[in-house]
């Protein structure tokens, strides 16, 4: 049998199966009038959902057969820089010409440029799946997504000209953002865009530094278009198509996704397009690229998980030590318990996300109608609410989990997993990227922090509380109600302190509660429908419950300790 | 590469079981095989044949019709096909085919191809996971009467009238040119496979022979009637012709069993053991005799 990432993997097929995401479809569908006459487009959701098998599991061929057995050379051999050119790894330029005659890019662009149209839930499974073969390509894959943003807010003519090409494949994207003094903080951003008032074309002048697949076709870069301003506001979008006015300085040498060119990238006078209106290029549209590259950074971790996961799963089978397969020993079983439930939580987490973004998208469009009634207003709020609440939270739980695995995973190896010769070195080190670019951790927790104590999660809280579960899972039911409760509290105590230093200090500690939180109701969830996920349910409410309710003793407390000692031991 | 026009490309494809990875419960007592108990898979050179088609209508335009033999069930490596690029797809069935050896496929093949008429390359993986005896490509361009280069692996020129290719011999390989049309059996090593396209795929998933109908509407019961179903694959290309033994006009006394004089005298169903292990010295003798004996026993070199 063909090796197959993504049908020999149950737990991505059960999300496929719970995905519900009929009310966003029929929205995105336009309730499928296009059905039979265009060619792609669904008749009806049933339709819709086999489309997305289809495109699944060829991805998981492709990547199981073509692109993982040569994930190892393809970080071996890294990127290339010579003479101001980069070129991506054989085994990347391969994975790349499979992409495309298997026709898989374009995933999320609308069919009237030659995309599949389909919604971010699905393209997370897909970059999950990449990233379980080789992390680096997942950049490549995924930075496709730059064609979303432009097909949004470009003006027509730029995205007939750009956006075919997207979908054929021919060219892939990048997000130019940071520079060397503006990473996190992206309003100092200092590349200038001058308009030359007699042709009405701008120009992009300087130096960017750490972007991903830097040698793109297509970038969208981050500018100062508006003179003598210093932040945020003083920024605008534009659109790049590579030419000899760009010039690659250099690539870096990285830890991880070496097979992913990381550039310095200088303009000289570089023509660009502008995109969408002026000023609201960090505030707009940053943050809608970003907020996409954050689903996928968090897919990739857990993709990355996956296979970390594998790793681990096999290699305790065939070691063995006292006579026995390690596996059995109840350390080395206890981590891999550990890895297993956390990676079905991340997914459960990382489905739920998605198909909150996936409403998001398609009441956006409602709303911007002529006619708008209160109830899709009143609902697209509600979508939005959940999607930045959630987006942050999965970002920074899917990412820390990643790490946590590969660690986990070159535990249960031993000595041998700290060698070359073993697949979860490489992954060890490619993981701790995750967690790092597209907003750190901590930059996640600050995201997903105002949202909280918004009660923002308080809608699902309350209807997760509500509904019934098989009544062997009373106990968990139980539990999980009880934990909703010490959750409440906490947002309440943090909400009422009146130190924002110290709201800011225990934000992550908040962060945490929520998010196993979230992921113990979702599992809880599936075993309406699942009898296997009992065990997973059980597992993870057991293994949250204690440390639920230490962090919030935490937050609770708000000590004021480690605040009076920063100055003393820290400086 | 050269000059050329639009070349015209059958293909001859084949389901077979996975023999690749037999399980232990797949061999009978007696040595024989059981078929269900493997999934049935493309045969792995028959993909490398239509690869190196697609490649080659790519390369000068043209078509690729794919054809197979075999049960209605053997419509699923068709339907690959078109998701790979194939144009046009033929399932040859008829219970009147059953039982046939290579002598009764090849003439079955032969009446098809002839069937199709304009041809100018037929292309065939160079021989099927299961019966391995890689015969049918070669009796069928006898019976066609024309040329036939085995062990294709590579096209090295293309012109109106000629190719040119390399063939892939134990020694080394060869280069041929030869007049169209010709039939090539196309070998592992000629290229890698393309995957199916989702954008075809999802457009062509529904593509079936009559004999389908039934199956796809309890999957999509949209359809209510065979007649509706009929009409909406009609109407987009999706409808996949069969051919039975009279349609191609086969000699009855030809094919099938009737048709097959092969006659399997008798099967051996060899059990592989480990041998007893043997302890080399970590030192140069030891290393000596090993290289020595592998040498002797035609091992190595």
């Amino acid at each position: 049998m063909s090796e197959n990432f993504f049908t020999d993997n149950p737990d991505i097929a059960f999300r496929l199966a719970q995905l519900n995401i009929e009310e966003a479809l029929k929205l995105k569908e336009k309730g499928y009038v296009d059905g039979g006459s265009v060619p792609g487009a669904p008749r009806n959701y049933a339709d819709a959902k086999d489309n997305y098998r289809i495109v699944l599991e060829v991805m998981g061929e492709v990547c199981g057969e073509r692109v993982a057995p040569r994930a190892a050379e393809a970080d071996e051999e890294g990127a290339h820089f010579e003479d101001g050119v980069v070129t991506y790894s054989a085994p990347t330029l391969d994975a790349i010409e499979a992409f495309r005659q298997a026709g898989l890019f374009g995933a999320m662009l609308p069919r009237e440029y030659g995309g599949l149209n389909l919604p971010e839930s699905i393209y997370s499974m897909l970059v999950e799946i990449v990233s379980r073969a080789e992390s680096g390509l997942m950049t490549v894959y995924g930075l496709q997504e730059i064609a979303d943003m432009i097909e949004e807010y470009a003006d027509e003519e730029t995205k007939a000209r750009v956006l075919p090409k997207f979908s054929r494949g021919e060219v892939s994207g990048a997000m130019v953002l940071t520079e060397a003094d503006a990473g996190s903080d992206l309003g100092a951003v200092a590349t200038r865009a001058t308009l030359d008032e007699a042709t009405g074309k701008w120009h992009l002048n300087g130096v960017k530094r750490f972007i991903t697949n830097g040698l793109a076709d297509v970038s969208v870069v981050l500018a100062r278009s508006e003179e003598g301003s210093t932040d945020a506001r003083g920024l605008s979008m534009f659109l790049v198509e590579k030419d000899d006015t760009v010039k690659i300085r250099r690539i870096e040498h990285k830890m991880g996704i070496k097979s992913s060119p990381t550039c310095e990238i200088q303009y000289n006078n570089t023509p660009a397009v502008l995109i969408g209106k002026r000023r609201f290029g960090l505030m707009r549209y940053a943050m809608n690229l970003m907020n996409g590259a954050r689903l996928a950074v968090a897919a990739q971790a857990l993709g990355i998980a996956e296979a970390a996961y594998r790793e681990a799963d096999q290699y305790s089978r065939e070691r063995i030590q006292f006579g026995k397969p390690i596996r059995v020993l109840p350390a080395v079983g206890r981590l891999l318990l550990s890895m297993r439930v956390d990676v079905e939580a991340t997914r459960a987490l990382l489905a739920e996300t998605s198909t909150w973004v996936d409403l998001w998208k398609a009441y956006e469009r409602e709303v911007s109608a002529d006619e708008v009634s209160p109830e899709t207003r009143a609902r697209h709020k509600h979508c939005v609410a959940l999607a930045e609440t959630l987006t942050p939270m999965v970002k920074y739980c899917s990412t820390e989990m990643g790490n946590r695995v590969c660690y986990q995973s070159m535990q249960v190896h031993g000595g041998v997993g700290y060698m070359r010769e073993f697949n979860i070195e490489r992954l060890f080190r490619d993981v701790r990227i995750t967690n790092i670019y597209e907003g750190t951790s901590q930059l996640q927790v600050v995201a997903a922090i105002g949202k909280l104590l918004n009660r923002s999660l308080d809608p699902l809280l309350a209807e997760w509380s509500a509904a019934s579960y098989p009544e062997d899972m009373a106990p968990e039911k139980a539990m999980l109600i009880e934990l909703t409760d010490v959750y409440g509290r906490s947002v309440d105590a943090l909400k009422a302190q009146s130190d924002r230093a110290k709201v800011d200090y225990y934000a992550c500690d908040l962060v945490d509660q929520a998010v196993w939180l979230v992921c113990g109701w979702l599992l809880l969830r599936d075993t309406n429908v699942s009898e296997s996920k009992k065990s997973v349910a059980r597992a993870y409410v057991a293994s949250i419950a204690p440390r639920l309710r230490a962090q919030a003793e935490v937050v609770t407390a708000a000590n004021s300790v480690p605040l009076e000692a920063f100055p003393i031991l820290v400086g | 590469m050269t000059e050329s026009r639009p070349l015209h490309s059958v293909v001859l494809v084949k389901q077979v079981p996975d023999t690749h990875n037999v399980t232990g419960d797949v061999m009978t007592k007696d040595g024989t095989m059981n078929r269900n108990a493997l999934p049935a898979i493309f045969n792995p050179e028959d993909l490398n044949a239509l690869e190196m088609a697609l490649q080659i209508k790519e390369r000068t335009g043209g078509t690729v019709t794919v054809i197979t033999m075999g049960p209605p069930k053997a419509a699923a490596i068709l339907r690959e096909s078109l998701f790979r690029g194939a144009d046009k797809v033929v399932l040859l069935t008829d219970r009147k085919f059953a039982g046939a050896d290579t002598l009764a496929t090849s003439y079955a093949l032969t009446c098809a191809i002839r069937k199709i008429g304009d041809y100018d390359l037929v292309l065939a993986g160079r021989q099927a996971i299961d019966g391995d005896t890689a015969q049918v490509g070669p009796q069928t361009a006898e019976k066609l009467g024309i040329p036939q280069i085995t062990y294709a692996e590579q096209i090295v020129e293309l012109t109106s009238t000629h190719v040119t290719v390399q063939r892939a011999l134990d020694s080394g390989s060869e280069i041929v040119r030869c007049k169209m049309p010709v039939l090539m059996t196309v070998v592992g090593s000629a290229n890698t496979p393309r995957p199916a396209n989702v954008r075809r795929q999802m457009e062509r998933k529904l593509a079936a022979t009559p004999l389908e109908y039934a199956a796809i509407r309890k999957d999509w019961p949209e359809f209510e009637t065979d007649e509706a179903l009929d009409a909406y694959l009609a109407a987009r290309d999706l409808r996949i012709p069969v051919w039975s033994a009279e349609a191609i006009g086969a000699t009855e006394g030809s094919i099938g069993l009737a048709g097959s004089p092969t006659q399997v005298h008798k099967v051996n169903f060899v059990v592989l053991e480990s041998a007893e292990s043997k302890t080399i010295t970590p030192d140069q003798e030891g290393i000596a005799a090993m290289v020595a004996e592998l040498v002797r026993e035609y091992i190595v070199g």
